[in-house]
């Protein structure tokens, strides 16, 4: 795939196509892949990677790459088409100077949880038939396949890819996932059961802004946590009202715009599961106003732009669920 | 908040209120005598929709117990849709409130017109009552604001 990949951009480059291409490069270890714009042949012959551990979304680099002089060329996987269709749809990228070569997407690897099994110096790894095969400094591991997937390819939406301007590979489906059972399961426990497991895992949080940076939908130029009025700019969280407004904000000021590309949990250095805010907010979206998915589109509106005259009334929250 | 072992624990509720309908009800129901607690504490905003989510999250930090948030009914709005927009996003906020733990009795929307100045004061003591029986906010609070 990586050869193919390396092939067509060089294609694309000498035709004048594109003038550069945005892909992945190693960075400091095997599993440490990062975003990377490439301008010559020689750069991607050298520097390109595309494995198991290619998990980062490229989409939101090009909210700045598109307004660039000429076409850049882009690998989305079908997660990262979602949140690049709902950029263009809020004209934060330019389409016309994007060039999308569609990918297959995952499962990718999560290093964090080879890691997890005691697993350390990883220098590369081998899928064989859903064993992975792990080359380490300290010899060959192996662990199941299934094992070190990222939680966001084992419950993905959809292999389909909603925007591009030719495919590699075979065209893919919207999957049937189970990606809200977890927030079902939160759902049905008590209030104090709840609460409990939010402040376990967000007082965690060291405040990093990984998760705003990552964002595909946190675009906005100026951001509301670097207003230095607000009192949080920019600084680790001092009790647990700060982590819970981080939190709470964060996900509201992307809800129903938010296209689940799970992001936030891949880059978040504590590991606390982000997504599940997000997705709390795409359940209770379809629930009580239709299924949405963003991104999906680029025309139909957002649901939080948008009303309709017999809405449910706010008091619903007080029916529904475990007190 | 007081708390106060020989006093009954008063809540601090914030009520942010439209100025075209709400606050115009509340002035009603004190033009018409109606009593309601001296714990609302009201907020006049341009329209219900004025209120964003920081707001609820800062009153609550800054030591109130219980929003509510009261506008014009729905299709009533001074500015055609405002109310419409509010109720989707506290739909919203309520749920994620409520997902955290928080508990959802601490938060209200109630639309409430100009004219309905008796039920802008029912609201209010029911209100008062609901969140007193709950007691002090514990789960949302901050720590540095609490009045001791």
């Amino acid at each position: 795939m990586q050869e193919a990949m390396i092939n067509r951009a060089k294609q694309l480059l000498a035709d004048g196509t594109v003038n550069r291409v945005i892909g992945w490069k190693r960075g400091e270890f095997a599993y440490d892949i990062t975003p990377a714009v490439f301008d010559s042949a020689d750069e991607l012959d050298s520097d390109f990677v595309f494995d198991d551990f290619t998990a980062a979304n490229v989409s939101k680099y090009l909210v700045k790459e598109s307004k660039k002089e000429g076409k850049v060329l882009a690998f989305l996987k079908p997660c990262d088409t979602y949140s690049f269709n709902q950029l263009v749809k809020e004209h934060r990228v330019v389409r016309e100077n994007v060039y999308i070569i569609g990918i297959p997407g995952g499962p990718k690897l999560d290093a964090e949880k080879i890691k997890a099994k005691g697993i350390t110096g990883i220098l590369g790894v081998k899928n064989e038939n859903y064993t992975l095969k792990i080359d380490t400094v300290y010899g060959e591991e192996t662990m199941p396949f299934y094992e070190a997937v990222l939680d966001k390819c084992a419950s993905c939406k959809s292999k389909k890819h909603v925007v591009y301007d030719e495919l590699m590979g075979d065209e893919g489906d919207v999957l049937d996932s189970d990606r809200f059972d977890m927030v079902e399961k939160l759902e049905n426990m008590t209030a104090q059961e709840r609460y409990d497991f939010w402040r376990e895992q967000l007082s965690k949080c060291i405040r990093c802004n990984a998760c705003r940076n990552v964002c595909p939908a946190c675009t906005c130029e100026k951001c509301v946590f670097d207003n230095p009025a607000s009192g949080v700019e920019n600084k680790a969280p001092a009790d647990s009202f700060e982590e819970n407004m981080f939190h709470i904000i964060r996900a509201f000021h992307v809800a129903g715009r938010c296209t689940d590309c799970g992001e936030c949990s891949r880059v978040c250095p504590q590991n606390i599961p982000l997504h599940l805010l997000n997705r709390k907010f795409i359940k209770d979206i379809n629930e009580l106003y239709g299924n949405y998915q963003a991104g999906e589109d680029t025309t139909s509106r957002a649901p939080l732009n948008d009303y309709r005259q017999d809405d449910c009334e706010a008091g619903i929250v007080h029916e529904r669920g475990v007190e | 908040m007081q708390v106060n072992e020989n006093k009954e624990f008063e809540p601090l509720i914030v009520a942010f209120c439209c100025n075209w309908c709400s606050y115009a009800g509340a002035d009603l129901s004190g033009t018409n005598r109606l009593n309601y607690p001296t714990n609302v504490k009201i907020i006049r905003v341009p329209c219900s929709c004025r209120v964003n989510p920081m707001f609820i999250l800062r009153a609550f930090q800054r030591g109130a117990d219980g929003v509510i948030l009261c506008g014009c009914h729905p299709g009533d709005c001074h500015y055609t849709s405002g109310n419409y927009f509010t109720r989707r996003r506290m739909t919203l906020l309520f749920s994620m409130l409520d997902f955290l733990g928080i508990e959802r009795d601490r938060t209200r929307v109630e639309w409430v017109s100009a004219a309905e100045g008796a039920k802008f004061a029912a609201t209010m003591n029911e209100f008062t009552e609901a969140v007193k029986k709950l007691g002090p906010n514990r789960r949302l609070e901050d720590l540095r604001c609490r009045k001791q």
